[in-house]
């Protein structure tokens, strides 16, 4: 649905060249969410204005919906018509909302249908329409200053959909809301992903907003995609940052002569309370040292540090039965923090 | 006398009503003309927007008494005559234009770029971003500067009245400084303290309606509160500020 292929985007400033993209190649599917994560400074925010060519990437091309946006442009610096035809098909959600504060709210979800030329009566019977949608019917008239910073979004949201976009792009939509608004803002997000088929690309800094609705994930570093991909794969690739930094699983051995194994949940196999089978069968006493899971539609996706009895040679049948239930399995490489806290002990003493 | 003020009185006005539209007129487009060939602009074209900006500069330079004089020529050329309300008229338009540009600039400046940008994204071209976005946000601005800008019309009249322009700037000069006539002189100077008072606080009106627009229901405050906030920190610590205040409240 969106493809970028080789994007790079350089900026000159008084003789200096600032590479914020470097030879980006994203691909979202028809119908999935698609989070951009990374640090301020990766070049999130760069690719996604990139991606309706509100900033025109330096070279690569951009496809969305299989119309190349970065041939429609021409070489101009200004939108030319059929850009700008192309652009209102591209729904678009700002952090900081961008609503006019001059119209109601009703005058903002009509704005984009103006631009289009859609009749004065049609207008208002689609702006309504959608502000019914997103659960803001009774504020039609009121200005945005009167909303509180969710209900702004929502109309953001209704104004990003009156173009019958296929795409949405969320420029770090929820980042200027607090915990609980940022999750019915994406539960709204998910909930017109899947009533709609809406493809979502968003960008965010913020882990929890990708393992809450994402289908896929990348992470970006200096301008490049370091990592992407499904978040099972994402979960699956041993060694991912990613996967790592959506679930994060720490804790060290209780003593020595244990065996840490980090057990990866990746939706497949694991339906099955497995770590009590594991218990039953071989008769050991497991303990679970941190984990984070997430169920989703009945299946199990994350990881868990456990830790067991005895040293590795003791447990190799414990992790083959593990395997064998269709989980990944790493031995975790965590030494025992006794000797340490010892030397410690001795200092303090001291 | 009566007649005399009222007759000066409708001729400052109709000086300061026409100087005014023509200031509207032609300095909103070149103000826009200014912000959008401006680097990073729309329609980002650096000579366009230096030869303007230097055009603008060279008109707000002039002392107003030198110009209407240089301007003699031009205003015979257009108006038939240098002198009267008609003659004074030009050259308090030509004043005001390059003045009020320079303020509809600022006023305009001030428009967030983001809503350039999600218009932008919408599919909207330049026209769409001017008259959508551009001149609706920034009309509280602009309605202050058109305020300010009549004010200095109201001055300038004066002047050109002293000049032979007529209004109450000529009466003033001529029969109360000439001619001594204390009296006539302050009655003037009070009229014209009551017009720039009236001025002021009818645009001051004006600004406050419409930079009000949906603000009614919502306390001052709580605007404070949100600029102060920066955007990491979340909502979070805000029931707990709010919790001890509804507490206060209970108990007193």
């Amino acid at each position: 649905m969106i493809t970028t292929t080789g994007l790079t985007k350089v900026y000159r400033s008084r003789g200096r060249e600032v590479t914020a993209l470097d030879g980006v190649d994203l691909h979202v599917r028809e119908g999935e969410v698609y989070g951009v994560v990374g640090q301020s400074g990766a070049g999130k925010s760069t690719l996604i204005r990139c991606v309706n060519l509100l900033e025109r990437p330096s070279s690569g091309t951009v496809t969305v919906n299989g119309q190349d946006l970065t041939a429609l442009a021409g070489r101009g610096t200004r939108a030319n018509a059929a850009l700008r035809k192309a652009r209102s098909h591209i729904g678009m959600v700002f952090q900081h909302f961008n609503l006019l504060s001059s119209r109601t709210v009703q005058a903002n979800v009509e704005l984009p249908l103006e631009i289009l030329g859609v009749s004065g009566k049609e207008r208002e019977r689609k702006a309504l329409e959608l502000l019914d949608l997103v659960g803001l019917a009774d504020k039609a008239k009121a200005y945005p200053a009167q909303l509180s910073g969710g209900q702004k979004q929502r109309v953001g949201i209704a104004r990003a959909l009156a173009g019958d976009p296929k795409v949405l792009l969320s420029d770090e939509s929820t980042s200027a809301l607090d915990p609980e608004t940022t999750r019915s803002i994406l539960q709204l997000l998910r909930d017109l992903n899947q009533q709609l088929g809406l493809t979502v690309l968003l960008i965010t800094h913020e882990m929890d907003v990708v393992k809450t609705i994402c289908d896929s994930a990348a992470l970006m570093k200096g301008g490049r995609v370091v990592e992407s991909g499904t978040v099972s794969e994402l979960l699956a690739t041993p060694g991912s940052e990613l996967a790592a930094e959506l679930f994060p699983v720490g804790g060290e051995p209780s003593g020595p002569d244990r065996t840490v194994v980090d057990v990866t949940f990746h939706g497949e196999a694991a339906t099955q309370p497995v770590i009590s089978q594991l218990s039953r069968t071989y008769n050991i006493d497991i303990s679970i040292l941190g984990a984070a899971m997430d169920t989703v539609a009945g299946k199990q996706i994350g990881r868990m540090r456990i830790e067991l009895p005895g040293r590795f040679e003791e447990n190799v049948v414990p992790i083959g039965f593990l395997r064998e239930q269709g989980l990944q399995v790493d031995v975790a490489d965590v030494a025992c923090p006794a000797p340490a806290d010892a030397a410690l002990l001795k200092e303090g003493a001291k | 006398m009566q007649p005399l003020l009222y007759n000066n009185s409708l001729d400052t006005l109709f000086m300061v009503w026409w100087a005014t539209f023509y200031a509207v007129v032609v300095g909103v487009p070149l103000g826009l003309l200014l912000i959008l060939t401006d680097r990073g602009g729309l329609l980002q074209n650096v000579v366009v927007n230096k030869v303007v900006g230097a055009i603008v500069n060279i008109g707000r330079s002039f002392p107003f008494l030198i110009l209407m004089v240089v301007l003699i020529p031009f205003t015979r050329f257009l108006v038939g005559t240098s002198i009267g309300p008609s003659g004074a008229v030009v050259p308090l338009a030509i004043a005001s234009i390059p003045f009020f540009a320079r303020l509809v600039e600022a006023a305009v400046r001030e428009v967030d770029h983001g809503l350039v940008e999600a218009v932008q994204s919408m599919g909207g071209g330049t026209w769409t971003v001017v008259f959508k976005v551009l001149l609706p946000q920034a009309l509280p601005a602009l309605v202050a500067a058109v305020t300010t800008t009549v004010i200095t019309l109201i001055g300038y009249s004066a002047i050109a009245g002293a000049v032979g322009g007529g209004g109450l700037g000529n009466l003033a000069y001529t029969y109360g400084f000439q001619q001594y006539e204390t009296r006539l002189m302050v009655v003037t100077v009070v009229l014209l303290i009551v017009l720039v008072t009236i001025v002021q606080l009818a645009g001051d009106l004006i600004v406050k309606r419409l930079a009000g627009r949906g603000s009614r229901s919502t306390a001052p405050v709580r605007v404070g509160l949100r600029r102060a906030r920066t955007p990491q920190a979340s909502e979070a610590p805000a029931p707990a500020t709010e919790e001890p205040a509804t507490a206060l409240t209970k108990v007193t």
